[in-house]
């Protein structure tokens, strides 16, 4: 069966398991989409990914690779006949690889602040947010992509965060369109491939599940105990002063 | 056509160290500059407009950000002695354990020192996170991360081998004792007396003393 040959582990709000699923579709390979149950991790999830145990975990002939990022230059590297999401240029490369790291240490992050804390915080976590995002799209300027006229690497590290969009302009109150028109431009045109629209789940959709997990926890009790990250599945968190375990 | 390579640097850095073994390992010429990041230069703020830190690469014109970014472009670039597997599922795994080194040992480890290794919690941590990579060690049973020689990783975990040392000498605090971790031990001793690395590490009494006045009990 070829499908078992790759299998995904992941989780479909996951903005990191999606970076995944986008790659593996724009190289159009087959592969198993195993859904874990978060918190609940499952034996397969914690023998793969011992160290972090979150998903996005891709099991390949067995054998585990994990962080998204690092997943995806694999899945480049690995599938190279087609459609490359690396560009060919190592200078053109680096800056690629430059542009993911600088979403990975300070989009999520961002984004998470605008849309849980309160009042002043709040405004101030926005402002830092939109700041980020101003950067990138400066990054992206006129061209169609972060690295020019190919869709690739750059483009699926941020894009993924779009579907969340919606969820963080609707608690803080604010349009990401009105700040950054040509990022959201930017989104648009990538969700015109099939493997973005495809992969991508509906900004609704995403706002019903942040929602619905936010009551469950009862956010103005919540405490971290650790990273509150739903979709980095630790889901373990102090409530009322005893330590749960929230299901989705 | 001969490379132009600038290196915006401070030699105390165990980021910007990065960059500076791997141009040894490769025998690359480089011009360094070494900035005063009280007061840094035009070119360094031109070059790298987003973080505003160094190391910052400049290969003909062009500059590259980030240590492990720098790294691999060098790696790209200049390919004898090869710093990265060629298979890609051992790439995979080199660039997940310099990630781990970078996302998490570094700041738990740093985090003991800037707090004075007052909370019990952020040592703890700081141990799991170095526990991690004394099983790797283990579970390898090679002299190096890379094997018979230093690897992405190796360099990445640079700052464990040499400047944590330092730290806890300035500070009085032990952290990585043979008892606790032997393999990181065998493995520091091992990186530090590699030529390549030895000749790139910032002196022993600079580093005390920068310590010392920014961390050490007084």
């Amino acid at each position: 069966m070829v499908g078992s040959e790759v299998i995904l582990l992941d989780f479909w709000p996951s903005m990191f398991g999606m970076r995944v699923r986008i790659a593996l579709a724009e190289k159009g390979i087959e592969y198993d989409y195993k859904e874990q149950d978060l918190p609940d991790k499952s034996t397969l999830l914690l023998e793969m990914n011992p160290v972090h145990k979150k998903i996005p975990v891709l099991i390949h002939k067995g054998k585990p690779i994990n962080e998204s990022c690092i997943i995806v230059q694999y899945i480049d590297e690995t599938w190279k006949d087609k459609s490359p999401l690396m560009p060919s240029d190592p200078y053109t490369r680096a800056q690629a690889r430059f542009w993911a790291d600088y979403v990975d240490k300070k989009v999520y992050d961002a984004l998470k602040k605008s849309g849980t804390l309160k009042g002043e915080q709040q405004e101030k976590a926005k402002k830092e947010f939109i700041e980020i995002l101003k950067v990138l799209e400066g990054q992206i300027g006129e061209k169609p992509y972060f690295m020019g006229e190919s869709f690739g690497y750059a483009d699926i590290a941020l894009v993924t965060f779009y579907c969340w969009f919606y969820t963080f302009e609707t608690l803080g109150n604010y349009s990401i369109e009105k700040e950054c028109p040509k990022l959201i431009a930017w989104a648009k045109r990538c969700m015109q491939r099939e493997s973005v629209s495809k992969t991508l789940p509906d900004s609704k959709k995403i706002y019903e599940f942040f929602m619905e997990m936010r009551s469950k926890l009862g956010h103005d009790h919540i405490q971290k105990v650790e990273d509150f990250s739903p979709f980095r599945g630790r889901g373990v968190f102090l409530k009322h002063g005893r330590l749960v375990r929230i299901r989705y | 056509m001969a490379d132009e390579v600038t290196l915006y640097a401070d030699g105390r850095s165990p980021f910007v160290c990065r960059v500076k073994i791997a141009l040894n390992m490769k025998g690359i010429k480089y011009k360094n500059m070494e900035e005063d990041l009280q007061n840094k230069s035009g070119a360094l703020l031109n070059y790298n407009p987003v973080h505003k830190k160094v190391p910052v690469l400049v290969h003909n014109g062009n500059p590259i950000l980030e240590s492990l970014v720098i790294v691999e472009y060098l790696d790209n670039v200049w390919e004898r002695v090869p710093i990265l597997p060629q298979d890609p599922y051992e790439k995979a795994a080199a660039r997940f354990w310099a990630k781990f080194i970078d996302d998490k040992c570094i700041p738990a480890l740093y985090k003991v020192f800037s707090s004075k290794g007052e909370e019990e919690q952020v040592i703890t941590e700081a141990c799991e996170q170095l526990q991690i990579l004394e099983d790797e060690l283990e579970l390898k049973g090679k002299k190096f991360f890379g094997g018979d020689n230093i690897n992405l990783v190796d360099i990445a975990a640079d700052f464990i081998a040499y400047w944590l040392q330092l730290l806890e000498e300035a500070t009085e605090m032990k952290l990585v004792t043979r008892s606790k971790f032997p393999k990181i031990t065998e493995w520091a001793e091992g990186f530090v007396n590699c030529q390549v690395v030895k000749e790139m590490l910032p002196p022993r009494a600079i580093m005390l003393a920068y310590y010392k006045n920014r961390f050490g009990k007084i």
